[in-house]
């Protein structure tokens, strides 16, 4: 559990936070949108303190962080950032064992975990243990990083743009591992990023910024229905309304008991993509492959 | 050569002398460098104040700098070390600085958001990360002493430059030579020990 309280940060120049409320349950994950320097960043380094708040009260796992030693509590804390901040100079194995090695772990417990967590992240250990961060693809390098911020098993993570510098064709692959291991763990995730796709894909809540403001706090499917005005409206894109759709799958809606010809469609299928092949094909209705069809109306009723 | 031969230990004890003069100075230089460089590379007042102030004392000629500080230091062996340790100071604090900032934002961002004590961030990554800038500026800073410590001679400091100082003085073209070629051969020696740090 994060909890922010009325948190305020000015920085000299300008907009920094006003008088944040945020909070994000226990093993969920809250994606904080927002155009570009409207204080994303610093909201989340406002957590683990890398800034310290001007007013307010942050509260992690029920502990008053601002009451704790700092340095303490960023151990506790998993952070990953854009560039994946791999020490250059150490190989992937002891670039993972920073924190466990801060926190004093013996070798043997630190490499077993080492091995276990890289494996989490999808990196065969034996492989990948012993290069040299400058030998690895910028996916590989932000798998590192996320195993670095899994090794000493903390319940709450920090993700700032955490696959900004990956290849848009691997991207997707790595936001739904990342997505399925966060949600197995059970962690409590703030993640910062300005793509409106991936805050739907991960977040279990969205939280939408503007100057320093938090403007809408909502389930995706929520805020997307529902944008609170203009400015969110026009953030989540024109497409938003597909976007939602995205977000249900067939077996989440009613069926006609009818099957119609045409090739069939799994039941895991969104919407998205069974509008998509009911306006490619041409037709009202499809056929679903664990028996049924689907009609645009009941596409159409899920709003 | 037949001069050489007899004087085996004293040129012996000039090369002992001119190694312990850029041992010393370099030693003394790092001393103030290393802990200035890694304060100005977090303070930009400072950090000008020294780049600017090293740029100068770097630029001043090696003879000028020595009899600038006669009046101040006297003559031998300790004058000699503070006017060439002053002529290294700039540049190790200078590749200090400038290994300090050649460290990714993101690379200090990670060590501080994962639990790093800022003394811990200085020894486990800034340091080690600024560690071939830093070797390279004491290739530059060891090849300046050995040549600059010959001129030492002329403020009473010893080493190898007495050799081609008394030689030039008494025509004693051996003695020049032997004093000039043993300079180039420390200067090579050390140079090429240096290199293979810097690959290792
Ligand atoms: N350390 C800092 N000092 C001064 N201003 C800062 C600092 N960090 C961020 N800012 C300013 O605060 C605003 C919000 O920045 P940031 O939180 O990084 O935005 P975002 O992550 O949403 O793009 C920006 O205008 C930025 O210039
Ligand atoms: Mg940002």
């Amino acid at each position: 559990m994060i909890e922010l309280r009325g948190i305020t940060k000015a920085w000299p120049g300008g907009a920094g936070v006003q008088a944040l409320d945020l909070s994000v349950p226990e093993g969920e994950c809250c994606a904080l949108i927002g155009p570009s320097g409207c204080g994303k960043t610093t909201t989340l380094r406002l957590v683990n303190r890398l800034v310290e708040p001007d007013a307010g009260s942050i509260r992690i796992t029920g502990q008053d962080a601002l009451a704790q030693d700092p340095v303490q509590l960023r151990r506790g804390i998993g952070y990953v950032i854009q560039e994946g901040g791999l020490f250059p100079h150490r190989r992937v194995g002891a670039n993972v064992a920073v924190v466990p090695a801060l926190l004093g772990w013996d070798a043997a417990r630190t490499r077993a975990r080492v091995e276990e967590v890289l494996a989490l992240v999808g990196l065969d250990p034996a492989q990948y243990r012993d290069r040299w961060p400058h030998q690895l693809s910028g996916g590989e390098r932000q798998r590192v990083g996320v195993a670095r911020a899994l090794a000493a098993d903390p319940p709450v993570l920090l993700l700032d743009e955490p696959f900004g510098a990956v290849d848009p064709l691997r991207r997707a692959q790595l936001q739904q591992e990342v997505l399925a291991l966060l949600k197995r763990l059970r962690k409590t995730v703030l993640l910062v990023t300005h793509d409106v796709q991936e805050a739907v894909l991960l977040g279990d809540s969205l939280a939408l910024m503007r100057a320093g403001r938090l403007v809408q706090h909502a389930a995706p499917a929520e805020m997307l229905a529902r944008p609170a005005d203009g400015f969110v409206a026009d953030f989540l894109g024109a497409d938003r309304a597909l976007t939602r759709l995205g977000l249900f799958r067939i077996s989440d809606v009613p069926r006609e008991a009818a099957s119609v010809p045409g090739e069939a469609l799994p039941e895991a299928t969104t919407l998205r993509d069974a509008l998509s092949a009911m306006l490619e094909r041409g037709v009202t209705a499809l056929p679903v492959a664990e028996g049924g069809s689907l009609t645009l109306e009941a596409v159409l009723a899920s709003r | 050569m037949r001069w050489t031969w007899r004087n085996l230990d004293s040129i012996g004890a000039a090369l002992g002398e001119h190694v312990l003069l850029v041992g010393a100075a370099l030693l003394l230089a790092a001393a103030v460098a290393l802990p200035l460089g890694v304060l100005a590379a977090r303070r930009p007042v400072l950090r000008a104040a020294a780049m600017g102030g090293s740029a100068v004392l770097y630029s001043v000629p090696t003879l000028a700098l020595f009899a600038l500080l006669v009046p101040l230091l006297g003559l031998g062996f300790r004058a000699a070390l503070l006017a060439l340790a002053s002529y290294a100071m700039p540049v190790l604090l200078r590749a200090v600085v400038t290994g300090l900032e050649g460290v990714a934002p993101a690379v200090r961002d990670a060590a501080d958001g994962m639990g790093l004590t800022p003394r811990q961030k200085l020894w486990q990554v800034e340091l080690p990360l600024a560690l071939p800038s830093m070797l390279a500026g004491l290739r530059v800073a060891v090849a300046t002493l050995v040549s600059a410590a010959t001129v030492a001679a002329y403020i009473g400091g010893g080493g190898l430059g007495v050799l081609i100082l008394t030689g030039l003085d008494q025509g004693h073209t051996e003695k020049i030579l032997v004093g000039a070629t043993l300079v180039c051969a420390l200067a090579l020696a050390a140079d090429t020990a240096l290199r293979r740090m810097q690959r290792a």
